[in-house]
């Protein structure tokens, strides 16, 4: 069997995870610093949650055949699914992280200042280790969500192997092409994956919630 | 000396209040909560802004043209919370500020929490955590010590030790400190003067002498004799008292 578009799947949802690790704390600490524009900025991270990936997709098809990102060739390429994916799993990284930001008590980081620490020494030596548990569950969350993304892909991607045919994308054409066994294969896969991420995730929920 | 006048504009009213301290004296600034008295201390902290004249000895903190960083101020900070770092140990929470594990050492013994040193932060009880919070912040030796509320979590013993580990600090390091609270009664544990504030203002600026009448006290009933001092119940009021003492706090002045 061929296992590619599992691996796919799986090097689509680490890139997006990572570049999104660096961009999700960056974009919370931003957002924290706004005043009138924080309703208007969360409303559009949050976008992706609500918007049907099919609307995602066809914004996403527009724009990389635009003049301006036609020369990055991300149509129907890996880099393409990339740039999609870390806009469409997007929420699932800053919004965690702005709850932990938020709920962090303030009083830590006086304190730290107070103790003449500057900014970025204060927010590597205490507010990133009070978050991390946070930054982990928003991790895994992402990494799960890009794992099972489909429409956006179905719409920007095609289904080139190696390139752009990932789990869900192999399944819809297995079905597509009446090969119920192929298609169970993938899924399993799938099924038992997601399973145990979110069985992960409840342990170190439900650990977090004991040291309490 | 510490010149501090506040001039800061809330949303309901503003704070103009102005005083002096000498080395070592010990403040109080009284009032019902929502007086803007815990504002005050973040003020002078420089962890909240204001167009205020803050110079403490020789040093001009912010006047109209300076404004220096909270890190720049030689100011020790006792939250309420006490904000420790909670991803830190005890004894980490005091290296932090500086890595000088002599005076953490020394600091920790002198507040009777050594044994606790490696313990996880938030496995503390708020007294402990209270005098692990007053060792980070003398850490750094500050010349000003700020407390909001240091009373508030802690029961009558623990009141009348806090009182005595600060002013064994005191005599050791030398530095005046500000706190403030809603009860006059426990401010009068403490302070040298009380600074009442309603709304922002002062309503008066008080030494601790005037609120003490010299009589002595008849019939006080002894509750318990420990070391050289005794709690005693005046009335309905419980006050601890050293052998020798003969004075009577008249609270309702």
């Amino acid at each position: 069997m061929d296992l590619s578009p599992i691996f796919l799947s799986f090097k689509l949802a680490f890139i997006t995870t990572v570049i999104l690790l660096f961009l999700g704390i960056l974009l919370a600490l931003w957002i924290e610093t706004l005043d009138k524009l924080k309703p208007i900025v969360n409303s559009i991270i949050a976008l992706p949650i609500v918007l049907p990936p099919s609307v995602l997709g066809f914004y996403f098809l527009v724009a990389f055949s635009s003049d301006y990102l036609k020369e990055f060739n991300l149509l129907f390429s890996f880099k393409g699914l990339v740039v999609a994916s870390v806009i469409y799993s997007l929420p699932f990284m800053v919004q965690p992280i702005q709850t932990a930001l938020n709920t962090l008590n303030k009083n830590m980081i006086f304190a730290s200042y107070l103790s003449g620490k500057g900014k970025i020494e204060t927010f590597f030596k205490i507010v990133l280790p009070n978050i991390k548990k946070s930054i982990l569950i928003a991790s895994v969350m992402t990494f799960a969500h890009t794992v099972g993304e489909f429409g956006v892909i179905l719409m920007i991607g095609g289904s080139i192997d190696n390139e752009t045919k990932v789990a869900s994308i192999a399944i819809y054409e297995y079905v597509e092409n009446l090969d119920y066994q192929k298609a169970n294969f993938y899924s399993v896969i799938l099924l038992l994956v997601s399973f145990f991420t979110i069985l992960g995730l409840n342990y170190l929920t439900y650990d977090r919630n004991k040291n309490r | 000396m510490i010149e501090i006048k506040i001039d800061k504009k809330l949303k309901n009213f503003d704070i103009n209040i102005d005083f002096t301290l000498k080395k070592n004296d010990i403040l109080a600034i009284n009032g019902k909560s929502g007086s803007g008295k815990s504002t005050i201390l973040k003020i002078i902290a420089g962890i909240e802004d204001s167009n205020s004249y803050i110079k403490v000895f020789d040093k001009i903190y912010q006047n109209n043209k300076i404004y220096l960083p909270p890190q720049k101020r030689d100011i020790g900070f006792i939250f309420q919370d006490y904000a420790l770092f909670s991803n830190l140990k005890v004894i980490d929470n005091l290296l932090y500020v500086n890595k000088n594990l002599d005076l953490a050492t020394h600091l920790l013994n002198t507040m009777n929490i050594y044994h606790l040193k490696t313990r996880d932060v938030n496995s503390l009880s708020g007294g402990e955590k209270q005098r692990v919070a007053i060792a980070r912040a003398l850490m750094k030796r500050p010349k000003l010590l700020l407390m909001d509320e240091p009373f508030s979590a802690l029961d009558e013993e623990m009141k009348f030790k806090l009182k005595d580990y600060l002013k064994n600090l005191q005599k050791e390091f030398s530095f005046s400190i500000i706190f403030v609270s809603h009860s006059l009664k426990e401010s009068l544990y403490l302070a040298d003067f009380i600074l009442k504030i309603d709304k922002g203002k002062k309503i008066y600026f008080k030494s601790k002498s005037d609120f003490i009448k010299k009589e002595k006290i008849i019939n006080p009933k002894i509750i318990k004799k420990d070391n050289k001092k005794y709690l005693i119940l005046i009335g309905d009021e419980l006050f601890f008292i050293k052998k020798d003492d003969i004075f009577k706090i008249n609270i309702n002045l």
